[in-house]
């Protein structure tokens, strides 16, 4: 994957372009392989008035005569994207598929109302719901509800930032107080500046085969266990509870089911932290804590690196950042590291099974991916 | 008998106090509200304007007449501050309320008359058989130019009326309009603020069409001052009115009720007709009313009002001027009032 | 330029229209062509009620630019009296006012009136009752 940040001297069409270079370097396998590529990307019509992904970024790439499509899912388009890559190797359509994933938000758009699209834009944003707002309804509700406390929201984002300050990748990769958090300007009660992920450029991606085949390529091999997908009522008004997320409650089980395993099983995990309070609700869907527990188990450092699960090692779409459309693939990226050992200083001792949790929207479609190493 | 069925008012939560505004431009506070009459006034918030305003007051009338709005012929409305330099107000109305399309709309405008003509059009329709129920509605948020005199005064708020000819609450006995060409308020086309001829808008204007719509209506009607137990006129700031009515020989306590102006200030075109919505919440059966409104321009439509039977079954089945005059108001600084007012330059989006 | 987008929404914004499915009664706001529930495909227009309870609330402090003039303002999700949930803004309020089932009404307002040579955009928004 690319840097993710502020990257203003790289085109949209140059940042898949390094990270397709970047990942056939990590895999040895020639450019003249690739059969197909999926990219994931939310909103590059509305960021940088170009569509038609699949044939700009693949002829860019040096990817011209394969089969491409451009994902769109919100902010799961990444995770969407993976696992479309996924299914067309398992179903032996084809041996090596890229799975791609870039957003270049810092183009002049105005950012706000790019993302909101991912919400309900008549029954929603035209109310004045801002993407911050629609998961402070959320925070609202869960606190409500279970008395999650701000302190726990604000431990999420110091965490996550305690992460990614190991991760060179990362566009702000450096520890945060939890005064800081506390202090920071309010953008949409009671979510302030440091509980929502960045706006950022970069861009992510990895290549699948048949296990046949990628076992002899001489390294780590990490397979896709299990990989679930769910959509659900794109408002939150339209879902029943809105402390919670069911979208990510069913991709999660979908995955589980696939996979032969339970969230006891996983070691870590990479959950969508794009605000604060996301990052509870996630872990509370998956199933690794009951509804309104996860905020105390994260005070309790259960969710830290040296934790009881790890989450968010890379730093969370929090630290690391939030190009959109990348994130879902970034999150994988994270996940194979750590399961091949690579992850120096963020290294989650023992790793061998991991779990990937990507999210459009406040919830209306969440992909899930649960990868082993043998 | 042809008169009104239904009315409803809206008076909005905001209001600014008239030492705020003295404050603010180095005026004697104290001088200003002895002279107006006046303590404080509406303000519109920044998602009001005399749509909005029009289509609360209507449904609160559409609720007092207990009709089916489909049934509505014909709706006016009847402001100085129309959102739009072109289009309707009174469409998007209809399809609030619901008494759309087969329904006649127009807009009305006449400095602060254009209330009482969209009533007097209204009531006409019905009269003449056209149709059995219309809807007249006066409504303001007009703008006063910082710094002026005016400024104390323009206020927000607006009241409608259903008139129809089965149920009436209170009969229109007579009519009657009295209009000239007297050039004492205006605005110019592109001009943000109107301009006014200072004391000129006094005797030449206000009270001589004020002063001899109402002597003409009584003399029609062949009634004087003490048949009357209500009368209203329109209110530009505390005094004039309370100083027509002395002059036409009403007494304090006819005046009093539908005298909301030092509370409210002037609604221009919702001033006389929230008046009368006032009166119309206390009235008994059998009270006569007189309204007269004032126009600058310039002209008075006067009415002459019975209340029946049936008003006091509807009085309470909507919100009452008074007490919306009274609950839960939120007073702004200046600063706050004159963003919600738009008098503040930003750059265009 | 939204005027057919805007036109066609103005049952649902102006008189709160909602279909109800004439199979097993769900109620959809805005009307759907399918039921959530049923998978039905007929339904019957109703309006919705214009009084309701707040369900979940915040105070936007960063809006978009076109409510930029509002700010602070409160966000809500309403559930009117018959079930159905809209979110909206609730007008007027101090946002302390605002809190997990605080009674409402729908009042009829300007939601968007930039840029300031469109079509004004009027719809819905609560209001806190005593």
């Amino acid at each position: 994957m690319t840097e993710f940040g502020e990257l203003w001297q790289t085109p949209l069409r140059d940042l898949y372009a390094q990270a397709v270079n970047e990942c056939l370097k990590d895999a040895l396998v020639d450019r003249s392989q690739i059969q197909s590529a999926w990219i994931g990307c939310m909103s590059s019509g509305l960021f940088n008035h170009q569509e038609h992904l699949a044939s700009i970024l693949s002829d860019y790439a040096g990817l011209n005569g394969i089969s491409a499509t451009r994902v769109e899912s919100a902010c799961a388009s990444g995770g969407a994207a993976f696992r479309a890559a996924y299914l067309e190797v398992a179903s032996g359509a084809s041996d090596f598929v890229l799975a791609g994933g870039v957003e270049k938000m810092n183009d002049g758009a105005d950012a706000t109302f790019c993302l909101a699209t991912a919400a309900d834009q008549e029954y929603e944003v035209y109310h004045g719901v801002t993407f911050p707002g629609l998961y402070a309804m959320i925070a609202n509700a869960h606190m409500h509800k279970h008395g999650t406390t701000y302190d726990m929201l604000v431990e999420v984002a110091v965490k996550n930032h305690r992460h990614g300050a190991k991760n060179p990748k990362a566009q702000f990769p450096a520890e945060i107080t939890a005064d800081t958090v506390r202090n920071a300007v309010r953008v949409a009660e009671p979510l302030g500046l440091f509980d929502c992920s960045p706006v950022t450029d970069g861009a992510a991606a990895v290549l699948l085969a048949p296990v046949e085949v990628a076992k002899d390529l001489g390294k780590p091999l990490v397979t896709i266990k299990g990989s679930g997908h769910a959509v659900d009522a794109i408002a939150l008004h339209d879902r029943r509870d809105p402390s919670r997320i069911p979208s990510v409650g069913m991709a999660a089980h979908k995955a589980f089911e696939h996979a032969g395993v339970t969230a006891r099983d996983i070691d870590f995990c990479e959950v969508h932290d794009c605000f604060t309070i996301a990052e509870l609700c996630c872990l509370e869907e998956i199933g690794f804590y009951e509804a309104g527990q996860a905020g105390a188990a994260t005070l309790a450092g259960e969710t830290a690196l040296g934790g009881k699960l790890p989450v968010n090692t890379s730093g969370g779409l929090k630290s690391k950042g939030h190009p959109v459309g990348a994130t879902g693939v970034g999150q994988i990226v994270e996940v194979y590291e750590q399961l091949a050992g690579r992850s120096g200083a963020r290294q989650v001792a023992g790793a061998r099974l991991g779990l990937a949790q990507n999210m459009g929207g406040s919830g209306g479609s969440s992909v899930v991916h649960i990868l082993e190493v043998k | 008998m042809y008169g009104i069925v239904g009315y409803g008012s809206y008076v909005p939560r905001f209001r600014i106090k008239a030492e705020n505004i003295a404050n603010q431009w180095g005026a004697d506070a104290e001088a200003f509200k002895r002279g107006l009459l006046l303590e404080e006034k509406t303000v519109p918030g920044p998602d009001e304007d005399t749509i909005t305003i029009s289509v609360t007051a209507a449904r609160h009338a559409v609720t007092r007449a207990g009709i089916d709005p489909q049934k509505i012929g014909a709706c006016y409305i009847g402001s100085e501050s129309h959102p739009y330099a072109v289009k309707p107000s009174g469409t998007v109305l209809i399809d609030a309320i619901g008494c759309g399309p087969e329904c006649h709309v127009a807009d009305y405008e006449f400095a602060c008359k254009a209330g009482s003509e969209a009533m007097y059009v209204a009531y006409s329709h019905v009269k003449a058989g056209e149709m059995e129920y219309a809807l007249g509605i006066g409504a303001d948020t007009s703008q006063g130019a910082p710094g002026d005199a005016l400024e104390y005064t323009a206020s927000a708020g607006g009241a409608a009326f259903i008139m129809g000819s089965e149920n009436v609450a209170a009969e229109i006995l007579h009519t009657y309009s009295f209009t000239s060409d007297t050039p004492d308020f205006w605005r110019r086309e592109g001009e943000f603020y109107p301009r006014h001829a200072g004391r000129f808008t006094g005797d030449p204007a206000y009270f001589h069409h004020v002063l001899n719509s109402a002597r003409g209506i009584l003399e029609k009607a062949n009634m004087k001052a003490a048949d009357f137990k209500y009368a209203v006129f329109h209110m530009p700031n505390g005094k004039f009115p309370l100083k027509a009515g002395k002059i036409l020989g009403f007494k304090q306590e006819q005046l009093e009720q539908g005298w909301v102006v030092n509370l409210m200030g002037n609604t221009y075109s919702g001033s006389s007709p929230t008046g009368l919505a006032a009166i119309l919440d206390v009235a008994r059966p059998g009270d006569n009313i007189l309204m007269t409104s004032f126009g600058s321009g310039a002209g008075s439509d006067s009415f002459i009002y019975r209340c029946t039977d049936r008003l006091p079954q509807i009085q309470d089945l909507a919100p009452k001027v008074r007490d919306q005059l009274a609950d839960r108001r939120i007073h702004l600084d200046y600063g706050k009032y004159v963003a919600y007012r738009g008098k503040i330059r930003v750059n265009e989006m | 330029m939204i005027s057919p987008r805007y036109h066609r929404e103005i049952p649902q914004r102006y008189r709160l229209e909602a279909g109800q499915c004439n199979g097993c009664q769900e109620i959809h706001f805005p009307p759907r062509a399918v039921c959530r529930k049923c998978g039905g495909e007929e339904f019957t227009t109703i309006n919705l009620p214009t009084s309701g309870k707040v369900v979940t609330h915040t105070v936007c402090w960063i809006p978009p630019a076109e409510f930029d003039n509002q700010k602070p303002y409160v966000n809500a999700i309403v559930e009117l009296d018959n079930g159905t949930r809209l979110t909206c803004m609730v007008c007027e309020a101090p946002p302390d006012e605002v809190t997990v089932g605080t009674k409402v009404e729908i009042v009829f307002r300007k939601l968007q009136e930039e840029p300031k040579w469109e079509v004004i955009k009027y719809g819905y928004k609560a209001r806190v009752v005593p």
